[in-house]
């Protein structure tokens, strides 16, 4: 049958499973939306592009789904850049189409023409310009095929107006994808397997780092089989916190810079360090010369660059997490490392007691206050959408996460203003689940724009900003290294009960502890999105922390004296 | 030290904007890098010489595999390979052109245009042969100096990678050249 190329990329669409996008209109991706009402496929209206991305993104982070992004040329497709970058960083497979000029006026710089597939090369997995109708089918079923094979990413498809309009027929199975298996991971060699499993029955000292290719991978029970048969605790990444338990025996809490000292000083006195879908970026690792400099290392990572690229490895396993732990699983021994535990559990030493979040009420609302409380009255079941700064380490320490891709956050790209369009497309991934944004006064005015997109579409986020007044991640750093001089971090926002009012939602605020449980309630019940304002200390820090280039175990502890004890994730 | 990489792409416009950016983004040097077809249609051959340590030329080529485009990847062993490269030489030969015609014998390269005061010289070879010949010719004056960079082939039996491809002959769906960037 001839369709439009336009009819062909929402049939394309349709016949990938996809159910909802992103996006929004303009000049030359008009024939594309002309032709979409045509389609059961729901289209979300953003109010910027690069929170339409960050919606896919969160699409696809709480679905495992790939998310889809439609947006016009120009400035349209450049302002896709940023969350392109932000999908790539972090392995999240999207597919993201864009209107072109038409392929006569193809270099001409004509109107709202840009070079997206030029500009967008490095942080896009792959990327294709398209310029007749007939190719659209091939480019979209490649496109879905790359994103979430191997090492998932953002693939973007540039189509020109005249694509879009021209006629052809759609040869669905001879547009199948092929090209995406010219480089399936291999399995490790037998003798990498062997001399894995050599070291982990022999190690006295082993910890798993587990990484986002846990849950990428979907290997959190053979992740568990291999910890609990060979009782190995494990150290999780930021974005490797859900993929698996944080209420598990073995699971030492977060590493890295805001890690806790206990679970970086295992790391650095390690005999064997198992990497499980994690890269050893240079926020848990701390300076690589003295990076557990006792440990074997076992790499296991889908992304054969990765390995050997920051930390010398001693057995590269490249594969999939899942299938090279089902080969190493029936050869590993059972074993008993109590008193490794038990050396681990030592370090912990006082710093439950110590915990910010168990000193009596002294009037001040603390942000770790905010997180812990949020984490008890929602069972820890819900799923947390942050932003970047110190609210995002606040809640990766004080949220314990147990479920599966029940905490969505930027890691790699850093990406402010992240966490209200994530959180809508998590909501409606999983309308059954309960969705907070987690986000701080300065991240949140960056999208709140977005706060009228979840009211037209009818969706339900819960909002808790962590208002300190400052973008209080840089203030942080500026008065550890830069002498407390706060160039440009003070910053004003509106009274967001009252902004939460003319988006016709429901706001409040919260400034002292014993109000907080009746708030969050309030806004759990509210029908629709719900906005609690936390006016929090306003310049508290995250501690424990690894300053950018000093050795894992080297943390700057909370000053002391202080009327603030070291914070420290105890999930009690 | 050099490491001489062999890369099998798609015959497609970008493809080649892809690897180099690769490089420039990986910080990867390239010492050179040629492109041209192959004995397969729609298949391209790229020989990049790069000069970097043994890890990073690893990466390099781990790095190269995960291009959509790229179909095989092959890093030469040192000493098994035919390494060539082309230079053409303006040469000055103010000073006497038979000691300049006598150097170009001697190297067994090529004479292809004589002007009254320099000739143009051809000469293929090993990279060593070229810097040989390039110094040798320096003293007369070398007015103008082109280089093609090198193309490498394993020697001995036709190459895994080869075998691969042919035995692969993959060609995307819909590939019409205009598809890629």
């Amino acid at each position: 049958m001839d369709r439009t190329g336009a009819q062909i990329i929402w049939e394309c669409l349709l016949r990938e499973g996809v159910e909802t996008v992103f996006g929004y209109p303009g000049g030359a991706i008009l024939p594309t939306y002309d032709a979409m009402t045509e389609y059961p496929i729901r289209h979300v209206l953003v109010r910027h592009e690069q929170s339409a991305v960050h919606m896919a993104d969160g699409f696809a982070r709480a679905s495992g789904r790939t998310g889809v992004v439609v947006a016009t040329s120009g400035p349209g497709a450049t302002n896709l850049v940023t969350g392109l970058a932000t999908a790539m960083l972090d392995s999240i497979p999207l597919v993201a189409i864009t209107g072109q000029v038409g392929s006569g006026l193809l270099g001409t710089d004509a109107f709202q023409e840009v070079d997206i597939t030029g500009i967008t090369l490095p942080i896009t997995k792959h990327n294709y310009l398209v310029t007749r109708a007939q190719d659209i089918a091939p480019a979209i079923r490649e496109a879905f095929a790359v994103a979430s094979s191997g090492r998932p990413g953002p693939v973007l498809v540039d189509i020109t107006k005249d694509a879009q309009q021209g006629r052809a027929t759609l040869d669905w199975e001879g547009a199948a994808p092929t090209r995406h298996l010219r480089h399936i991971p291999p399995s490790p060699a037998e003798v990498d397997l062997d001399r894995a499993l050599v070291m982990i029955n022999a190690a006295k000292r082993p910890v798993i780092l587990a990484g986002h290719g846990i849950q990428l991978s979907g290997a959190r029970a053979e992740v568990l089989a291999l910890a609990e048969l060979a009782q190995i605790p494990f150290a999780e990444t930021l974005l490797g916190l859900g993929a698996v338990p944080a209420s598990h025996a073995l699971s030492l809490g977060m590493m890295g810079m805001h890690g806790e000292s206990w679970v970086n000083q295992a790391i650095q006195e390690a005999d064997l360090l198992i990497a499980l879908g994690m890269r050893f970026d240079d926020r848990v690792t701390g300076r690589l010369k003295e990076y557990a400099p006792n440990a074997l290392k076992i790499h296991v990572d889908i992304d054969a660059s990765e390995i050997n690229k920051l930390v010398p490895v001693d057995v590269p396993l490249g594969g999939d997490l899942k299938q090279v732990l089902q080969a190493l699983l029936p050869s590993v021994k059972a074993a008993d490392h109590t008193p490794w535990l038990e050396r681990i559990r030592s370090w912990r030493g006082d710093s439950a007691v110590r915990d910010i979040k168990n000193l009596p009420d002294d009037g001040h609302l603390y942000a770790a206050h905010v997180m812990h409380d949020l984490w008890k009255i929602t069972k820890g079941e819900a799923v947390v959408v942050t932003d970047v700064g110190q609210h995002q380490m606040w809640e990766a320490q004080y949220y314990h996460h147990d479920g599966e891709r029940s905490l969505i956050t930027s890691g790699g790209a850093g990406t402010m203003g992240f966490a209200l369009p994530a959180a809508i497309g998590a909501k409606l991934a999983r309308p059954e689940a309960e969705v907070w944004v987690v986000a701080g006064d300065g991240g949140f005015q960056m999208t709140f724009a977005e706060l009228m997109t979840a009211v037209q579409e009818g969706v339900k986020v819960n909002i808790a900003i962590i208002n300190n007044g400052y973008l209080g991640m840089v203030r942080q750093w500026q008065a550890l290294f830069y002498e407390g001089r706060y160039a440009a971090t003070p910053i004003l926002s509106p009274d967001f009960v009252k902004l939460a009012g003319a988006f016709g939602i429901h706001g409040e605020r919260v400034e002292k502890r014993s109000d907080l449980e009746a708030a969050v309630a309030r806004a759990r019940q509210q029908p629709g999105t719900a906005l609690i304002e936390f006016k929090v200390e306003q310049e508290d820090a995250v501690y424990p922390m690894v300053a950018a280039g000093a050795a894992l175990h080297d943390m700057i502890r909370r000053p002391s004296p202080s009327p603030i004890a070291e914070t420290g994730a105890d999930p009690v | 030290m050099s490491h001489v990489l062999v890369i099998y792409t798609d015959d497609e416009p970008g493809v080649l904007t892809r690897v180099a950016m690769l490089f420039r983004r990986r910080g990867f040097n390239i010492h050179s890098l040629t492109v041209g077809p192959t004995e397969q249609v729609h298949v391209s051959r790229m020989t990049v010489v790069v000069d970097t340590d043994e890890a990073t030329a690893r990466r390099a080529v781990e790095h190269l595999r995960k291009l959509v485009n790229v179909l095989e990847v092959q890093q030469l062993g040192h000493g098994r390979n035919v390494v060539r490269d082309l230079a053409l030489l303006r040469v000055s030969t103010a000073q006497g052109r038979s000691e300049v015609l006598q150097l170009v014998q001697v190297f067994r390269a090529n004479v292809v245009d004589i002007a009254d005061d320099s000739v143009v010289i051809e000469c293929t070879g090993s990279l060593g042969k070229i810097e040989a010949l390039v110094d040798s010719l320096r003293p007369f004056g070398i007015l103008e100096l082109g280089r093609t960079g090198a193309v490498a082939m394993a020697r001995g039996l036709r190459s895994e990678a080869s075998n691969r491809l042919a035995a692969a002959a993959v060609v995307a769906p819909g590939s019409t050249g205009a598809m890629s960037v």
